[in-house]
Parts: structure tokens; C-alpha cells; sequence
């Protein structure tokens, strides 16, 4: 299992060729209370860098962006009811959508954990 | 619904400990915590009514409409106004708002029964004067702003906007110029700009801002194509800054096959000033709410007449008033209605009214006490906050600040906003424009006397120091002399409650 | 200039702190070409006594309402408003309050909006409501890119039975795109366009009581729409309808949007006027327009906030739902205070003050020879068919004071079919003088033709 992030502050964790995308910790927390998620549709196809999902603050909406190209296969239905899950457990319960890889390899154009960290320093 | 049948409640139902029963509490129940369906204020005659004409679509559900007596409303609503701060009891410092006075005479002026009781399908015989009062707005409007017409029918600033990008839109497709599909907005601009662009299908393309916070003319230039169908430009700009190029923008814009929108909610600056269209402007909206005068009303009704170019006017929705007959069913190229009828006349009474008690001359003394009176705030407050594009000079009727002059004190701008309620004052603008961070902008408005503006830099300067100081608290927990705290914004959000809600009987307690 | 407060003196002095040596130097970055030399050629400043004598004679020029016999309807209806209402709208806090966005300081604003949704909710029989739109019409043509964003289909059916100048509305915010199909009038009520739903049809748009009068069976066209994965929007512009007939919300509508001006506002020649739009709870994200929901503050005490902003211009910009801004805050208050006072009761009893006026009207206009009837059912408004064109005989009545209804024509010009129609309205307003003057005058005006 390993955990790539975007310097959008996209994470995924991939598992085989299944990754789980959500917002990093130093996200939410720039964001906010999140009030609402808008998922996509499992079975949609998307480009990396595609505009996939949106998470929603008071003041503010933001667009969560595939980090890779692949297929959408599950999406967080909890965040409906509570999307606060996003704020207390970001990489956890707060997950919001699985993905299918179209090509693992480019996994390599993302951050590993020590260049996110260095990066939101 | 049921309606409350366990007497009238004397507080909120809420946690808070306050009774109300006097009028100086700022608790006042809801309508439907307070009224019936049974009690009414309006006395009318019951009369039977057969189902001959009703093709049986007789209601069934019930209306659950709340009433009240003529003395329960008043109180209500005059108990609710309590908790609103307004103009007339202080001083609105907020920027792009133009919160100024609003004359009287232009209330009772639109409440002649000769222009609040007419019908706008009458016959145009018997609205002469109307009419006549459409044509002398509409040469006032386009007088002020040297432009070849004015549609005057948008309901409020963004309607304006849309109907300007309208006739824009349909100038492109009648030299078949479809192709032009990109509108050109500033980062700095007003959301509505961007937002109007994409309702009208264009994609919007952001020109960043000069580190003094006006529009690079050589950005524009480089942004420019064949596929550029407008720029939209706010003049004097969003950061309180007259844009200085603006007249090679236009030029360049125009060499382009383009046409240059501009958004006039910051007229007020240049009224009887300066003129639009001697800048090249080919359309611009004029908030009749904010230039002249007429009441925001706690959030509208507006008014947006938008003033065209000679190359837009053919292009001008209907209806409109020419040579002092309505025109309804035009020859040529006009668009369509963006309303069903004539616009806010009520709007355009008092906007009328307010430029007559002016003249030009006032209007533009207006203009010019606008801008003198942001410069004082400027100018007496520079020393101690941070000013963003300090380089620019003077500004016009506003005055930005950012929030680097409360760095480390664990004050926001927010904070410090709501701090001013406590000291007796609407907050000024936050967090707009986008391009400063957090901003803070002031529009002190012509309406303003020195005393006032002394009185109000002084509380700035105050808070200032104490938020420099250290002391968050008076920050943070603030207001805490106003009807409300700070409200759950995250709570309404999450669980929305948008109308009230019969309260649910009490489940009963488990054996 | 009474409205501005400072001195001569004070300007200089104020200038000295600026440190400019002048107002003109504050202009500096005005191209210098660009700055006006001379006053613009406009009047000058007028005392208020001036100004009041020019508007007055301006309003003189109009015929009110409240001078003579009144019958026109069409979109915007002649109700009396009790005093307090203009009373109330025009105290400081409310006339002159910005919009709601420090709910600190809002609370009364935000309260009345909240209670107003309440209203407009259960008025059309709908989960919620926004915070007002600028009028009936622009509300339709937001209604239906609703229906669009909504169901991601993009073909919208206006009935023959919408009011001509909404179907404009319409034509104009959508470009007149092709898959935009406006059926042709439909004076006698005659249903067309359930025919005409197919699968790609985001919505349909049908009006009741319609324009010619006629009341539409809004569960019908629900059925039908809904069969084939679309939506229904119910336009009313005649609010006060909804006191007798069925709610819209009670019969299958997804959304509906309405003319309040009948509650609470004057005509005003066409505005401001205020647009009501209600839809289905899980809608609401699409919903253009400003939302109040309630919620507590700091100490846990009730409290009201505009909420779910994140559809809205100032925070989505090209993204939103809509660019809508500013609304009709004042009108949506007096909306609100009218229909409080009349309450469920009052409101009821107004609906059938209405309906039973209009049916004296039809009564009378029936006996008039040569006049014909066109609507079996009608709220408070009704199309007659004269034998001569209509256009002319609105204008001899007219001047014999008569303010005789809208000729169809001039809605819609270029339709032969419609030259001798004209709609009518009664209100509680209308007396059986002003009908008896009506039937009298109409049938001097077309008696030889009869």
C-alpha cells in the first residue's frame, strides 16, 4: 500500500491497481468545516487532473481533482449525512471515492510523504 | 402542518433565557409561533363561492398560512426591524456596496398614485407620463455616461450585466462572429462578472492583476484573439483604483474584433466626472441601488439599466421608450425581453428624483465627496494599517487595506469586522476583492460628514492598537453587543432548516 | 446641495490631511483627456419643492388605476394593500438595510426572509423556497435552466397557455435554442403539449390559471412529464389564486415559480415586482438564488443566516447556479406582511372575493351582444372574442375612462388569430358600477358591429 499526494492536496492510497482518493488533513483544515460533498457517479471515466468531485466549506467550494486517469468504482456515500467526516478524519472515514488505475506508473509524477510534507511546510 | 394551539410562546423556544414582552429584548418569536389560521388583519366580506367556474381544482391541502391582526403585525414586524442595523441609524462602510443616504422625497415621489398605480399593459395613451418620466432617466443616464442608448428594463446590477452580454452576444452573431467564445474578467473582479460570462456560455479567461493593483494593458494585449468575445472590466476598479490604461485597453480590445463591458458599480466615483463612453466603453450596467440612491431594501429591489455604444444599440432588448413612445414589437436586430415588463419604474422615480435634487453639479460634487472621503479614511488610517498598492496614490471612492498589519495577533480579519459591530458600526468588506489577502475595503460614501469619519477612524485606529496589543478576546468573542453572536454557519449548512417546522410532540417516555 | 454634509472649509481641510492640493489632484490617474473641464449638460440642483412640482406633473400625465373602471390583469393585478404594510416597508431598518450577509446585525431581515420561504412554501405546496427572484418571469426562465442542470436534458416545452411576454423571457436567457419549443397560443385552453413530451424533454412549462384565464390540470401534465423523466414547472401569476385553488406542489410539481406582486406591492407600471420559486427539498442545490436557514449562535440562542451560499455568484462566480445578486428583499417584506395579515383565513376570503367578482364580470360580458366567452373555467381573469378588432375598441374605452383589459394583440402582433381578443381581470377592487359601466361601454363600442 502506498500513499502519493497532489500539491492540489489531493492523497491517494493505492492498493494492487485500486486507489482511494480524499483530501489531506492540511486541507480540511485550510478549508474549514466542509458542509457538503458533491461525489461523482462510480463508472465514470476521468482523466488525471479531471475535475472529479467538490467539497464544500461555508465560503468556499473546491474541486477535487483525479490524481490519476482511471475509472471511478465507489464513492463515499457516508459524506452525504456527514460530511464533516472529511474535517475529523480526512484520510480515513473521510475517503471520497475509490478509482480504478488506467496506468499505475503515474503514480511516479505524484508527491511520496516526505515531498507533500515538505511541500505544505 | 399544525399550527400552535398551546397559546402564543413568549420566548424562542430556545435556549436562551431572555423573555421577551418587552420590545427592548432581542428575542421576537416566529410569525407561526405567534399567529393562527384563524386570525386575520384584513377584513373581508365571506363570500359563498359555487364550483361552477373551478373545473374542480378546488385546494384540498390546507394553506397552514400563519395570520395576525393589524396590531400583532405591527408589532411583529416592527419588533423585527429592531434587530436590523440600516443606514439611517449608521454608517455602512462597505465597499462596491455605495451605502448612502437615501432621500425621502424619492419614496414619496414613487408613491404618486400616477406612477405606483398604473399597469404597465394599459393602454399608452393613458401613461403618457411615464413615458415621458422613461425618456428623461434614460437622457440623464446616457447624458452622464456620453453613450448612444440605454435599455433600461434589467431588474438589478447582474441583469444588467447579462442583458449588456447579451447585446454583445448578439452583435458577434450578426457578423457571424460565433466563434468569439472566451470572455476576458480580472481576477479582481466582481463574482458576478465571471458568473454572467458563463451563464451566457462563454468561457472565462482571468487576466491577473499589476502588482499595483490595476489591469496590465499588456496582458490584455497578450490575451487577446480571434476567439475573445469581450473583456469585463470594472472601472475604477475593485481595489478602489481609476484604471489608468483603460482607455488603451478599450482601444486594443476593439482592434481585436472585441467589445469592452464594463461593470459600473463603482459609477459613483466618476459621476458628472468622467464619462464612460469617452473611455470606449460599449456597454456598462448602472445600479440604480447604489449611484442613485435607491433603497437596498435589506436586499433589493435593484435596478440595472445598462448604457450601450452606437455599435450595441441595435442590439438593445425591448421594451424601451423612443422619442417618447414605447416601444414594444421593434424592427431589426433588438433582443427579445429579459423581463415581461418595463423594468422597476418604482426604481426609476427615485432615481430620477435624486438626480434632479442634484443636477449635474451636485452629482458631481457627489462623485468628488465620494472620493475626497475615502481618501480621508485612507489617509488617516494608512499610518497604522497596511495598504495594498500604496504606489497607486490616491484612490477613488474607496479604500483597501489588507491584513498584514494584524499579523501575529490571532486576529482575523473577520474578527476584526465583528468587532466594529461592537463599537455601533456595520463591517466594512471583507475578504473582496480576491486579490488581497485578507481584505479589508471601505466605501465611506459622500453621505458621510467629517465628524462621522473621525469618529469611525478613531474606532478603527483603536481596535488596531488593542488587536496589536494582544488582546484577542475583545476580537474573537466579538459581537457581543449585538442582537446575535457569531451564528453556526457550518450548522445551517449541514442540517438546512429553511422554513419553519410545526415542533414535533414530545415522544413518549419508554415504559 | 442638502444631501452632502461637508463645508467648503471642511473639504480644505480635509484635502490638507490627504495632503492633495486639490479635488482634481485626487483624479490624477484619469487620463487628463478624459476629465471633464465643465459640468456635464445637465440641470442644476433643484430644491425639493422643484423637484416635487416636475414629478408630480409628470405623474399627472398618468391615469391611475384607482380613477375609473380598471380591468387589466395579464400578469400584474390591481389589489388593494392594507396601510400597514406600506407603513412597515418604509421604516428605516428595513427600506434602508443592506443585504443580510453580517447576520449579527441582520436579524430582523433574515427572520422575515425565513418566515417569507415558510409562506411560499406552503402557499405552492412545496418543500422549500428561495429568498425571492426579481419577478415571475425572469424566475420562469431560471426555473426551466434549472430543469436543465437537473436533469441534464435540454429540451424545454413552454405551453401555448404562457403568458406571451414570459415565453420571451424565456426565448431571450435561452438564445432562442432550438430545443426551446413554444407552442403556439392557445386561447381556448386547448391542451397541446402533453402530445409533444419525449424522452430528451428536460421540462415543460405550463401556466394556471393560464394567460387567457383558463385553469390547467397541473396533475395531468405532472403524469405525463414525469412518465417520460422530465419536469414540471408550474407558473402562477396571479398568487392570489392559490387562496382557492389546489396547490401546485399538492399535484405533482417539481418546481414553481410565481408573480407575488398581488400580495403586498403596487403595479408600479411592470416593477419592482417579486419572483417566488419552490421546489422539491432535494433540488435545493440547484436552486438559483438567495437561501436563510436557521440556525444558533454562540450563545445557542435561535438565530437565521443566508446559507448554502456556495450556489452563488460571490463565491462559485462562473460556476454558479445563476449570477442573481440582489433580489427583491423589500418587496418579498411587504409580501410577507400582506400575507401575514391576511393569514389562511383572510386569504381564502379574498380568493373567492375574486373569483366571485370575476364571476359577475363574466356574467355581465356574456349579456353584451356579439361578445363571446371564451373560458369554461377562469380564476379572476377571462378572454372575450369580439366581432371587431379588439386593439381599437381597448383605445374608445380608454377614453371614456375605462381601462378595459389588454388587447391579446399587443402581446402577440403578428398572430390574426388573436386581434379580437382581449383578457380581462376582476379583483376585489372591481365594483358592479365599474362592470355595469364596462358592459355599457363595450357594447356602445362595438354595437353597430354586433
Amino acid at each position: 500500500m502506498t500513499t502519493r499526494y497532489t500539491e492540489d492536496h489531493e492523497y491517494i492510497r493505492v492498493e494492487g491497481t485500486t486507489g482511494t482518493v480524499g483530501i489531506t488533513n492540511y486541507a480540511q483544515d485550510q478549508l474549514g468545516d466542509i458542509v457538503f460533498v458533491e461525489l461523482p457517479t462510480p463508472g465514470k471515466k476521468l482523466k488525471k487532473g479531471d475535475e472529479a468531485a467538490v467539497v464544500e466549506s461555508v465560503k468556499a467550494a473546491s474541486e477535487i481533482y483525479a490524481p490519476v486517469s482511471g475509472t471511478i468504482t465507489e464513492v463515499n456515500l457516508a459524506l452525504q449525512a456527514e460530511p464533516g467526516l472529511i474535517n475529523t478524519a480526512p484520510d480515513a472515514g473521510g475517503w471520497i471515492y475509490k478509482i480504478a488505475l488506467d496506468d499505475t506508473s503515474e503514480l511516479d509524477s505524484l508527491l511520496d510523504d516526505a515531498a507533500y510534507a515538505k511541500h505544505t511546510a | 402542518m399544525s399550527m400552535n394551539t398551546q397559546g402564543r410562546p413568549t420566548g424562542t423556544g430556545t435556549a436562551s433565557a431572555a423573555a421577551t414582552g418587552s420590545s427592548l429584548l432581542p428575542n421576537e418569536p416566529l410569525l407561526f409561533e405567534i399567529g393562527d389560521t384563524e386570525h386575520s388583519g384584513v377584513d373581508l366580506p365571506d363570500v359563498a363561492v359555487s364550483g361552477d367556474f373551478l373545473g374542480g381544482f378546488e385546494r384540498k391541502s390546507p394553506l397552514s398560512l400563519a395570520g395576525l391582526t393589524e396590531p400583532e403585525a405591527m408589532r411583529h414586524y416592527v419588533r423585527l426591524s429592531r434587530l436590523n442595523y440600516s443606514i439611517d441609524s449608521g454608517m455602512y462602510p462597505l465597499g462596491s456596496c455605495t451605502m448612502k443616504h437615501n432621500p425621502r422625497l424619492n419614496e414619496k415621489m414613487a408613491r404618486l398614485p400616477g406612477f405606483a398605480d398604473i399597469h404597465p399593459l394599459q393602454p399608452v395613451s393613458t401613461v403618457k407620463g411615464a413615458l415621458e418620466l422613461m425618456s428623461e432617466l434614460a437622457h440623464w443616464l446616457m447624458t452622464l455616461t456620453n453613450t448612444a442608448a440605454v435599455c433600461l428594463t434589467p431588474k438589478a446590477g447582474a441583469h444588467g450585466e447579462m442583458a449588456g452580454m447579451m447585446a454583445i452576444r448578439a452583435a458577434h452573431q450578426a457578423t457571424r462572429q460565433n466563434h468569439r467564445n472566451v470572455v476576458l474578467v480580472p481576477e479582481s473582479a466582481h463574482g458576478t462578472n465571471p458568473a454572467t460570462a458563463a451563464f451566457l456560455g462563454y468561457t472565462v479567461k482571468a487576466i491577473p492583476a499589476r502588482t499595483d493593483g490595476t489591469v496590465d494593458v499588456e496582458a490584455v494585449k497578450a490575451a487577446l484573439g480571434s476567439d475573445i468575445a469581450a473583456i469585463m472590466l470594472t472601472n475604477p476598479n475593485t481595489c478602489g483604483l481609476f484604471e489608468p490604461d483603460i482607455i488603451d485597453i478599450a482601444k486594443a480590445v476593439h482592434d481585436a474584433g472585441a467589445y469592452f463591458y464594463c461593470d459600473g458599480a463603482n459609477f459613483n466615483a466618476i459621476m458628472g466626472v468622467v464619462r464612460p463612453g469617452d473611455l470606449g466603453i460599449d456597454a456598462m450596467h448602472i445600479n440604480l441601488h447604489k449611484t442613485f440612491s435607491t433603497p437596498h431594501g435589506g436586499g433589493g429591489p435593484g435596478a440595472g439599466p445598462v448604457v450601450l455604444s452606437e455599435a450595441l444599440a441595435p442590439f438593445a432588448p425591448v421594451p424601451f421608450v423612443r422619442d417618447g413612445e414605447l416601444v414594444e414589437h421593434p424592427e431589426g436586430t433588438h433582443l427579445g425581453r429579459v423581463t415581461a415588463f418595463n423594468g422597476q419604474m418604482g426604481m426609476y422615480v427615485r432615481a430620477l428624483t435624486y438626480m434632479l435634487s442634484h443636477g449635474g453639479d451636485g452629482l458631481a460634487q457627489a462623485a468628488k465627496d465620494a472620493v475626497l472621503n475615502a481618501n480621508y479614511v485612507k489617509a488617516r488610517l494608512g499610518d497604522v494599517f497596511s495598504v495594498p498598492f500604496a504606489e497607486a496614490g490616491f484612490c477613488m471612492h474607496e479604500a483597501l487595506f489588507d491584513d498584514s498589519f494584524l499579523e501575529g495577533s490571532g486576529v482575523t480579519t473577520l474578527d476584526f469586522a465583528k468587532a466594529l459591530i461592537d463599537e455601533g458600526y456595520h463591517p466594512m468588506t471583507m475578504y473582496f476583492p480576491l486579490v488581497v489577502h485578507g481584505a479589508m475595503l471601505i466605501e465611506p460614501t459622500e453621505s458621510e460628514s467629517r465628524q462621522t469619519l473621525d469618529h469611525f477612524c478613531e474606532t478603527m485606529l483603536d481596535l488596531a492598537a488593542d488587536a496589536k496589543a494582544g488582546n484577542a478576546e475583545r476580537f474573537t468573542a466579538a459581537p457581543t453587543r449585538a442582537p446575535r453572536r457569531r451564528l453556526d454557519e457550518t450548522r445551517a449548512a449541514r442540517q438546512p432548516k429553511l422554513k419553519w417546522e410545526a415542533p414535533q410532540p414530545l415522544p413518549q417516555a419508554a415504559e | 446641495m442638502r444631501y452632502l454634509p461637508h463645508s467648503a472649509a471642511e473639504r480644505a481641510e480635509m484635502l490638507a490631511v490627504i495632503g492633495a492640493k486639490s479635488a482634481e489632484e485626487l483624479f490624477g490617474a484619469v487620463p487628463r483627456h478624459a476629465l471633464l473641464t465643465r459640468p456635464v449638460d445637465l440641470p442644476a440642483h433643484s430644491p425639493e419643492f422643484l423637484v416635487e412640482a416636475r414629478m408630480r406633473a409628470m405623474a399627472a400625465r398618468n391615469r391611475a388605476g384607482a380613477d375609473g373602471p380598471f380591468f387589466v390583469g395579464a400578469g400584474a393585478y390591481r389589489h388593494h394593500v392594507p396601510a400597514t404594510v406600506d407603513h412597515l416597508i418604509q421604516r428605516s431598518e428595513w427600506l434602508t438595510a443592506y443585504t443580510p450577509y453580517q447576520p449579527e446585525v441582520s436579524q430582523g431581515t433574515l427572520q422575515m426572509l425565513f418566515e417569507f420561504q415558510t409562506q411560499v412554501a406552503h402557499l405552492t405546496g412545496m418543500d422549500v423556497a428561495n429568498a425571492s427572484m426579481y419577478d415571475g418571469s425572469t424566475a420562469t426562465a431560471e426555473a426551466v435552466l434549472m430543469a436543465r442542470r437537473l436533469t441534464r436534458k435540454d429540451r424545454i416545452i413552454l405551453s401555448g397557455g404562457l403568458h406571451p411576454h414570459y415565453r420571451d423571457v424565456v426565448h431571450t436567457y435561452l438564445d432562442n435554442s432550438p430545443n426551446l419549443v413554444s407552442l403556439p397560443a392557445s386561447p381556448e385552453g386547448q391542451g397541446d403539449i402533453l402530445d409533444r413530451i419525449d424522452d430528451d424533454t428536460a421540462a415543460i412549462v405550463i401556466q394556471t390559471p393560464d394567460f387567457f384565464g383558463h385553469l390547467r390540470d397541473v396533475k395531468r401534465a405532472a403524469d405525463a412529464i414525469h412518465a417520460k423523466g422530465g419536469l414540471l414547472i408550474v407558473v402562477v401569476t396571479e398568487v392570489v389564486s392559490l387562496g382557492l385553488l389546489e396547490a401546485p406542489g399538492a399535484l405533482g410539481a417539481d418546481i414553481v415559480v410565481c408573480e407575488g406582486q398581488s400580495i403586498g406591492n403596487a403595479l408600479n407600471f411592470g416593477g419592482p415586482y417579486v419572483g417566488l420559486m419552490a421546489t422539491r427539498k432535494e433540488f435545493i442545490r440547484q436552486m438559483p438564488g438567495r437561501l436563510c436557514g436557521e440556525t444558533v449562535d454562540a450563545d445557542g440562542n435561535r438565530g437565521f443566516v443566508l446559507t448554502l451560499s456556495t450556489r452563488e455568484q460571490h463565491i462559485r462566480r462562473e460556476k454558479a447556479t445563476s449570477n442573481i445578486c440582489t433580489n427583491s428583499g423589500l418587496c418579498a417584506l411587504a409580501f410577507s406582511i400582506h400575507m401575514s395579515l391576511l393569514g389562511e383565513a383572510g386569504l381564502t376570503r379574498l380568493a373567492r372575493l375574486n373569483h366571485s367578482r370575476a364571476a359577475a364580470l363574466a356574467k355581465a360580458l356574456r349579456a353584451v351582444p356579439g361578445v363571446e366567452l371564451l373560458n369554461k373555467t377562469f380564476f379572476n381573469e377571462m378572454t372575450i372574442r369580439l366581432p371587431i378588432p379588439a386593439a381599437p375598441v381597448i383605445e374608445i374605452l380608454a377614453e371614456a375612462d375605462v381601462l378595459a383589459g389588454v388587447p391579446v394583440s399587443r402581446l402577440i402582433p403578428d398572430d390574426p388569430a388573436v386581434d379580437n381578443l382581449i383578457v380581462l381581470a376582476a379583483t376585489e377592487l372591481t365594483t358592479d358600477a365599474d362592470i355595469d359601466m364596462l358592459a355599457t361601454c363595450l357594447n356602445a363600442a362595438i354595437g353597430g358591429a354586433a
